[in-house]
């Protein structure tokens, strides 16, 4: 792992990812619409108006979800 | 299909469920069609305004347009987002969390699954995530055994609607009790919807006939030959079935009775 990454735990993967981002830059690196995607923080549901000032850490568990088809 | 009301239909009072108004008593569920195009035109057809989505990880390695609302309008169909797949209360919860935090409104399908061969609920489970989410704001509601008790439980916890089962998730079999359907009817206050199990229009109508508030199905479209066609026969179904149940119907009886009159016949 080189020093220029961090890894974090993204939908069950690790993953290294840039240093320094917020969760609004993960998304959008994930080319990802964040006003479709809700996000969970080590457990905790960020509200969509934080994923700016939020950042993410080394070692973050974060779940990306969103809705799908279902009954 | 054809938006035509009945006069009859026009003197029904509509389905309301958390102080929310509802065009349909048929509320439609996403998964499993074909296409998304097929998916779509089998909504419309239905007459649905309400239908149930999951809530999953993105597939982070995937093509981005797996999310529903690539092909959903949400303005067109009002979103239910199900805990579908949770075993536990906890897990029920958790999803309904991320479910209300995507924005869109506090209403929530229930779903504790107990056992993965029938798909049948834990209903202790779920009286108890219903409470939680409840106390939260949340409008659940929850989806059930055909088991009148639990019915009452899931009321007092605070659902906004019960949601028995007609028969096993995606069996098509058909309301296999309707005397427990209808008992759950006629002790609660708020709506029943049935969820689960519906096959055909029949059964829709039927379901309907036994005076419940409203239908929940998705199996039965998205698994039939043609769901669109299918998705038409159920909005029909449930019209007809409602309009029959509000009609009041005639005894049955294992005598006949003939309908000509029986004087005026020659010699």
């Amino acid at each position: 792992m080189s020093e220029e990454t961090i890894r974090v735990r993204l939908n069950g993967e690790d993953r290294d990812i840039a240093p320094g981002m917020t969760v609004r830059e993960l998304l959008e690196s994930l080319e990802l619409r964040p006003e479709l995607v809700v996000v969970e923080r080590n457990r905790e549901i960020l509200t969509r108006d934080r994923y700016p000032e939020v950042p993410v850490h080394a070692g973050d568990v974060l779940e990306l979800v969103h809705f799908v088809g279902g009954g | 299909m054809t938006e035509t009301t009945t006069k009859a239909e026009a003197s029904d009072t509509p389905l309301v469920v958390g102080g929310r108004e509802f065009r349909s008593r048929l509320i439609v569920g996403t998964g499993k069609y074909a296409t998304n195009e097929v998916m779509v035109d089998a909504l419309r057809a239905s007459g649905t305004d309400c239908v149930t989505v999951a809530v999953r990880r993105v597939d982070l390695d995937r093509s981005k347009e797996e999310g529903i609302l690539h092909h959903l309008d949400a303005a067109e169909f009002f979103l239910l987002p199900n805990t579908a797949g949770c075993y536990s209360a906890d897990d029920a919860i958790r999803y309904a969390r991320l479910a209300r935090a995507a924005g869109f409104s506090d209403f929530l399908k229930l779903e504790v699954i107990g056992d993965e061969t029938t798909l049948l609920p834990d209903v202790a489970a779920t009286i108890e995530a219903a409470r939680v989410l409840a106390d939260e704001g949340f409008k659940v509601m929850a989806y059930t055994n055909d088991d009148l008790i639990t019915a009452l439980r899931l009321e007092d916890a605070g659902c906004a609607a019960v949601m028995p089962l007609a028969s096993p998730i995606g069996s098509g079999l058909g309301v296999v009790n309707p005397y427990f359907i209808r008992e759950i009817k006629r002790r609660l206050e708020v709506p029943v919807i049935v969820d689960a199990g519906v096959g055909t229009a029949s059964d829709a109508c039927i379901t309907m006939e036994q005076g419940v508030d409203g239908v929940l199905m998705n199996t039965a479209l998205a698994a039939a030959d043609d769901p669109v066609a299918m998705a038409t026969a159920m909005g029909l179904a449930v019209r007809a079935g409602r309009l029959a149940f509000r009609a009041g119907r005639m005894p049955s009886r294992e005598i006949a009775v003939p309908s000509s009159p029986s004087k005026g016949m020659l010699d």
